[in-house]
C-alpha cells in the first residue's frame, strides 16, 4: 500500500511492545509532535507495523513521532518526533507503588 | 512480561471464530476494553505475535476469553482457531492498554459499535456493566455481514433482556435476515442517527473494527455533533489481522 489512509492502527496496539521498554503504559500518555505542536494521546497516533518494527505517526499531520525497531539484538528507539511527553503524576505513583510492592 | 495461560475450554462462535478461554494464575486482573499479545514459539525458535482483545468481563477466576477470526492466509488464527485443543497453553503479555478502556465509575451514556470481530473488546464492556452492576445506558450498533457472522448472540440477548438500559441495533453488510427494515449495505448517516446517542448527551463513544469501518464511524460520529475528545477507537487493519 502507498497510502497513510487505511493501513494503520491506533497507538494502542504498540502498548504490548512498548511495555518492553517503559514502565508505565506510555500509551495512555499524551505526545506533543515535534512537527507541528498538536498535543494528542499517544493511544490516538497512527501506528504501522508492516515495517520492520513499529512506526508511531502523528494523527494531525503524520509526521513520525517514534520508531521502534528490533535488529540484530539491539533495539532502537527514536522518539525525535515527539517534543515532549506528558505523564498524569498518579499514572507514576501507581509504578513507585507498584514497584515497592514487587520488593 | 510473558505468562503462561492454558486453555480450559473453546467454543464457536460462527463457522470461522472461536472463543478460547484461558486460565492465567498470575493474572493481575485487566479492564474491560483492553487487549493480550499472544505469541506462538515454533520449534525452530521462530516466533509470531498477535494482539486479541480480551472478550471476557474482570473475574476473580483469572480467567481470560479470546475470540479469534480465521484468516484465510493468517499465520497465526489458523492455528488458533483450529488447532489449538483444551489442556494447551499458550504464552501472553498483557493485560495491555489504558485508553481504549470502559471503567465502572462512569455513569455517562455509552455509545459501542463494532464492525465485525471488533466486537469482542465492546462485549467485555457490556459484560462488565452487567457483572458490576453499572447503570449506565449503554448502546450498541454491531455491523456484521450476515447473520451467521454474529458472535455472543445469546449472551448478548440474556443481557439484552435483562436490562432496557442497553440497546442493541444490528447492522447487516451483505445479506440481512427476512424482513429486515434496513437492506443490507454499509454503515450510513442516517444509521448512525437512528441508532446512536444523540450528540448533545454527551456519550463517550468507542469504536473497534476494520480501520475502513473505524475511519467511516468515526466520520458519522463526528458529522452528528460528537466531539472528537469523547471518541476512542481501535483499529485492526485492512484485513482484521490485529498485526
Amino acid at each position: 500500500m502507498n497510502s497513510h489512509t487505511y493501513d494503520y492502527l491506533d497507538g494502542n496496539a504498540a502498548a504490548g511492545e512498548l511495555s518492553e521498554i517503559f514502565a508505565m503504559d506510555v500509551t495512555i500518555a499524551e505526545a506533543q509532535c515535534a512537527h507541528c505542536g498538536a498535543i494528542k494521546r499517544f493511544a490516538e497516533a497512527h501506528l504501522y507495523m508492516q515495517a520492520p518494527g513499529v512506526v508511531a505517526r502523528c494523527a494531525v499531520c503524520e509526521h513520525v513521532l517514534l520508531r521502534f525497531v528490533k535488529a540484530r539484538q539491539r533495539a532502537f528507539l527514536d522518539l525525535s518526533g515527539m517534543r515532549c511527553l506528558i505523564l498524569g503524576t498518579s499514572q507514576l505513583h501507581k509504578i513507585v507503588g507498584r514497584r515497592s510492592a514487587s520488593y | 512480561m510473558w505468562r503462561v495461560g492454558t486453555v480450559v475450554a473453546l467454543h464457536d462462535e460462527t463457522a470461522t471464530a472461536r472463543t478460547i478461554t484461558l486460565d492465567v494464575p498470575d493474572w493481575p486482573g485487566h479492564v474491560a476494553g483492553q487487549h493480550v499479545d499472544v505469541r506462538l514459539t515454533a520449534s525452530d525458535g521462530y516466533s509470531a505475535v498477535r494482539s486479541y482483545s480480551i472478550a471476557s468481563a474482570p473475574n476473580a477466576e483469572m480467567r481470560v476469553e479470546l475470540t479469534v477470526e480465521r484468516l484465510p492466509n493468517g499465520e497465526v488464527s489458523p492455528y488458533l482457531t483450529q488447532e489449538l485443543a483444551v489442556g494447551d497453553r499458550l504464552e501472553l503479555r498483557g493485560p495491555i492498554g489504558g485508553w481504549f478502556v470502559w471503567r465502572a465509575q462512569q455513569t455517562e451514556p455509552i455509545q459501542l459499535i463494532a464492525g465485525g470481530s471488533g466486537i469482542a473488546p465492546l462485549m467485555a464492556m457490556i459484560r462488565s456493566r452487567a457483572s458490576t452492576g453499572s447503570t449506565a445506558p449503554f448502546r450498541l450498533l454491531y455491523s456484521v455481514r450476515e447473520p451467521g457472522a454474529v458472535f455472543y448472540r445469546e449472551d448478548l440477548q440474556t443481557l439484552l433482556d435483562r436490562d432496557n438500559n442497553v440497546g442493541l441495533t444490528y447492522a447487516y453488510t451483505r445479506v440481512a435476515p427476512k424482513d429486515w427494515p434496513r437492506p443490507p449495505g454499509r454503515i450510513d448517516a442516517a444509521l448512525i442517527a437512528d441508532a446512536t446517542w444523540p450528540s448533545n448527551l454527551a456519550p463517550t463513544c468507542y469504536v473497534c473494527g476494520p480501520t475502513s469501518f473505524v475511519e467511516s464511524a468515526v466520520d458519522f460520529l463526528s458529522a452528528s455533533g460528537n466531539s472528537p475528545d469523547k471518541i476512542r477507537t481501535e483499529r485492526f487493519g485492512p484485513t482484521g489481522d490485529r498485526k
